[in-house]
């Protein structure tokens, strides 16, 4: 039976109130996000006593997680007061790499960021400061509203993130399609959940990129999916590795990484000519029917099958079973940005549940905008650049979506390449807020490293000492963990608050930097008192967009504190028919035709192909048969683990316990041919670079496919370099590339590269924080 | 009469999420190496079928005392109230024992 989120719970217990006391207990009912980091952010209580948190729990009463909480909040404790955590401003004495600081106040790291931003504003430009955050840190507006309203900077970009390959592909896409985005309908919007007579249960959901179970990806709360297989919901799932949702699926298809797109244009193919589309959607609502049929036709089931290395009948099997649900749902992840063909592969999956019928039907794949509209992403505040100053953004001479702003950001290729090259003008200051590129996220993260050092002045805002502020930090300023802020999240619905309830040290939040840095250099735009006035502004945002919907509010920060989480009233279904998508008001979709775009006037216009294609990943076994005899296996990298959230985390001890080394999957088989068993250190490496994971048995890879985990470095060890806390040693990102990416400047191949693996011995045994650090690099150590 | 109590995890649907493990660990102070309940796989394993048999079971141990402080509270076990698949649950054998019987894949455990 499915969890009704009241029923049962002890109310003398569980308050509905926002704040009670528990015997020496203060307990608060508000919600977690970051830092640390995470995609989600789940309803919790504090439980505080003399300013520290002592406990922390779920909350049972919200809707929204229901009282479940990964291992990472539930050691939240264990993690707020670290005593490694960083405690003060710190300022660089030394040469940069030596990990020698000396504290300072934070009127004097405030003083030094605006004498240096001044400086370059005046002698180069604003364009020459960049600022970037990582993922899933409660950072997404903040930052891109501190760049372009105090350091009057266009160039706001997420790490050095080539191909803007997580999320940006898919929303950019999405835009084009149809004016939104789409995401797998759990009855997230309502408040009633799975009791509301309005949701109807998806028949089939097609898991596709990602392992939401453990990912928790883009506010979406992966145990919903286990909720709905409770009650019937049925799986299809496309994965290389057999996961725990794939092994209770009705299909699952074991694809080469990098080759989804094939796979589902093949199943468009199925559905389109054993005629099981949706006839009245795609004739009402629908642009370019004719075009997508006749694009499908040359990827036939069996072409799909050679090319993803599965069988043709379980395409047409997991075709037909999409197809005929009544609804099917679309849970797709990163991993469908993280291929060359990553716009193309999520084109053909909007595409999938247009001429299905699914979209923005109760149980299908639901349009979601983010409650009462509130400006929660990267444009936020870019309304505040001159036009003149938007055309410098880096990227936008390249790409048109980023020129026409589909994707508020500038582009990390990019960025990187006016790094190295000073062209289109030089980079002089780098604002990182939040993240930690040359331990993830940065594609050939050795180059990013020697990339990011060259820059003349770099402020890291982080948690913890991390190997990127000791490469290339002057300043490093300690960030407040979620429940030292007064914050919010939102993406997508409800609205929850965030309250501050603990302090650690000289933490400052978020808000508060950017507000304090905000008044010193452009206090017109930085108008508000204090954190809670900033925050009441934000919730109010959506108040200058047009859109009619959704809703604004005119509530306070608060006011939302009180209600701890707040659904608005005005979610619906088939918006399309309602009038609500299209800023006119007419019915229809946000786009040109005012239809779902299967073909694409914008991507006709640009020179780009309007119809869903498959390309082949740059090296592959296909693309680049001579240099896969020496690195004869695909490799993936970046599946989720329980225990961290990308790069965190590898300092706190009971997760450390639970998952002490970087690991490596691999099929038996494929070990055994090379002397491996389980538990070996083994490099693997390619024509780029190197590092040394432990091996772990998957039985249910192909042979060839092997999986690397990412994101690790070993704050236990030395700081300084040549060590640098170990974070070239297991770095997968020393064999990713920069810059290859698929024509938009979208998608990039962190999933699907080539590699081979041996065994590490005593012979050949060495530091790859080393021969980066100090020995110029892998090219130059054979 | 005071009945004795148990735990019964519904283990078709618990997806290994450690939550258990690691709230149990949190509420009982347990140093490293020590458990007080501990999650045990089998599996990805290739039935003769074809299919793939992945299953999780979590296991309490000796040190479990079903959370006697918050159940005295009124409160659920730290294991049940955070389990991520809402797979276990907490009451008396004699209840535990008829909503097993109802399920596919259970297990009950009588830990203390
Ligand atoms: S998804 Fe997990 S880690 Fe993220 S906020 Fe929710 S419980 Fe915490
Ligand atoms: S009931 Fe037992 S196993 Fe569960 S958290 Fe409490 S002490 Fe640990
Ligand atoms: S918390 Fe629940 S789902 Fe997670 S491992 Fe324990 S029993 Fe399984």
């Amino acid at each position: 039976m499915m969890r009704d989120e009241l029923e049962g719970v002890n109310k003398s217990v569980y308050k509905t109130d926002w704040q009670w006391q528990e015997g020496e207990y203060t307990v608060t009912r508000t919600n977690q996000w970051t830092a640390p980091g995470c995609h989600n952010g789940c309803s919790v209580l504090y439980y505080t006593k003399d300013g520290k948190v002592e406990k922390i729990e779920g909350d049972p009463l919200s809707p929204y997680n229901q009282g479940r909480l990964c291992m990472r909040c539930i050691d939240m404790v264990e993690i707020v007061n670290h005593p490694e955590r960083l405690k003060y401003p710190l300022r660089r004495v030394g040469e940069r790499g030596g990990n020698d600081w000396e504290r300072i106040t934070w009127d004097e790291a405030y003083d030094e960021i605006e004498k240096n931003v001044r400086q370059i504003q005046e002698e180069f430009g604003p364009e020459c400061i960049v600022s970037m955050q990582g993922t899933g840190r409660n950072i997404c507006w903040q930052t891109p509203y501190l760049s372009y309203s105090a350091f009057g900077s266009p160039n706001f970009v997420l790490g050095f993130l080539s191909g803007d390959a997580c999320y940006l592909p898919r929303t950019t896409i999405g835009h084009c399609f149809m004016g939104d985005f789409m995401v797998a309908d759990c009855s997230q919007h309502l408040e009633r959940r799975y009791q509301d007579p309005e949701y109807v249960l998806p028949e089939y959901m097609l898991i596709v990129g990602n392992n939401p179970l453990i990912s928790n990806g883009d506010g979406f709360f992966g145990h919903w999916v286990v909720d709905l297989m409770k009650e019937g919901t049925k799986l299809i799932v496309i994965d290389p590795s057999c996961t725990w949702l794939a092994s209770k699926a009705d299909h699952w298809l074991r694809v080469r990484p990098g080759t989804d797109a094939a796979v589902i244009i093949a199943m468009l193919n199925v559905i389109i000519n054993e005629d099981l589309y949706d006839h009245d959607f795609v004739e009402n609502w629908c642009y370019g029917f004719d075009e997508l049929k006749e694009r499908v036709q040359e990827y036939t089931p069996e072409r799909a099958a050679e090319i993803a290395w599965i069988d043709a009948e379980d395409i047409r099997a997991a075709a037909r079973a999409f197809a005929k649900a009544m609804p099917a749902s679309i849970q797709w992840g990163l991993k469908v940005d993280q291929t060359v063909c990553g716009i193309p592969l999520a084109h053909a999956l909007l595409s999938l549940g247009a001429i299905c019928g699914d979209l923005d039907v109760p149980g299908g794949c639901m349009i979601p905008r983010c409650a009462y509209d509130i400006s929660d992403s990267y444009g936020c505040g870019l309304w505040n650049v001159p036009d003149e100053m938007l055309q410098k953004m880096l990227g936008v001479e390249t790409s048109p979506l980023h020129a026409l702003g589909f994707d508020p950001t500038a582009n990390g290729d990019t960025v990187l390449q006016a790094i190295e090259t000073g062209k289109p003008y030089p980079i002089k200051m780098l604002f990182i807020q939040s993240t930690n590129p040359i331990a993830n996220m940065a594609a050939d993260a050795p180059r990013v490293y020697n990339a990011m050092r060259s820059v003349p002045f770099n402020v890291v805002v982080d948690a913890f000492m991390t190997p990127t502020a000791i490469a290339c930090a002057d300043l490093v300023l300690p960030c407040a963990m979620s429940c030292e802020r007064n914050s919010g999240r939102v993406w997508w619905w409800p609205l929850r608050s965030i309250v501050k309830v603990s302090e650690y040290h000289e933490a400052k939040s978020d808000e508060q930097i950017i507000l304090d840095i905000g008044k010193r250099l452009n206090p017109r735009l930085f108008p508000w008192k204090d954190d809670v006035e900033l925050m009441t502004w934000w919730v109010q945002s959506g108040n200058r967009f047009h859109a009619g919907w959704p809703a604004k509010t005119d509530q306070t920060f608060p006011e939302l504190v009180e209600k701890v989480i707040d659904w608005p009233e005005d979610w619906a279904y088939r918006k399309y028919e309602k009038g609500l998508l299209r800023d006119d008001g007419q019915p229809g979709f946000n786009t040109n035709s005012g239809k779902c775009e299967l073909y694409l006037t914008l991507f006709e216009a640009w020179g780009f192909d309007p119809l869903p294609y498959y390309e082949e990943p740059p090296e592959s076994p296909v693309s680049t048969p001579e240099l896969s005899e020496e690195y004869p296996l695909v490799l993936t990298t970046g599946a989720r683990t329980w225990e961290y959230f990308h790069s965190e985390e590898r300092q706190v001890p009971r997760l450390r316990e639970s998952h002490p080394d970087p690991l490596t999957d691999m099929h038996p088989d494929t070990a055994a041919a090379l002397g491996i068993v389980e538990g070996d250190w083994a490099w693997v490496e390619n024509m780029r670079g190197k590092c040394k994971q432990r091996i772990r048995f998957n039985p249910t890879l192909h042979p060839k496919v092997v999986r690397s985990e990412h994101g690790w470095w070993f704050p236990e060890r030395e700081g300084a370099e040549p060590d640098i806390f170990g974070v070239f040693d297991s770095n997968i990102n020393n064999l990713t590339v920069q810059g290859v990416t698929g024509p938009t400047l979208y998608g990039a191949p962190y999933a699907n590269q080539i590699c081979k693996v041996y065994l590490v011995t005593k012979e050949n045994d060495c530091s790859p924080s080393e021969i980066v650090t100090r020995k110029g690099g892998f090219q130059n150590v054979k | 009469m005071s009945s004795k109590y148990g735990l019964l995890v519904d283990y078709n649907w618990c997806t290994g999420c450690h939550s258990c493990e690691i709230a149990c660990k949190v509420e009982l102070g347990l140093a490293e190496g020590q458990y007080g309940i501990k999650l045990f796989a089998d599996g990805p394993r290739q039935l003769p079928s074809g299919r793939w048999e992945y299953t999780y079971l979590p296991v309490p141990t000796s040190l479990c005392n079903l959370c006697e402080d918050r159940v005295a509270m009124g409160k659920l076990p730290t294991c049940v109230h955070h389990c991520q698949a809402a797979c276990m649950s907490f009451g008396t054998v004699e209840e535990l024992a008829k909503v097993a019987a109802g399920k596919p894949k259970s297990s009950l455990f009588v830990p203390c």
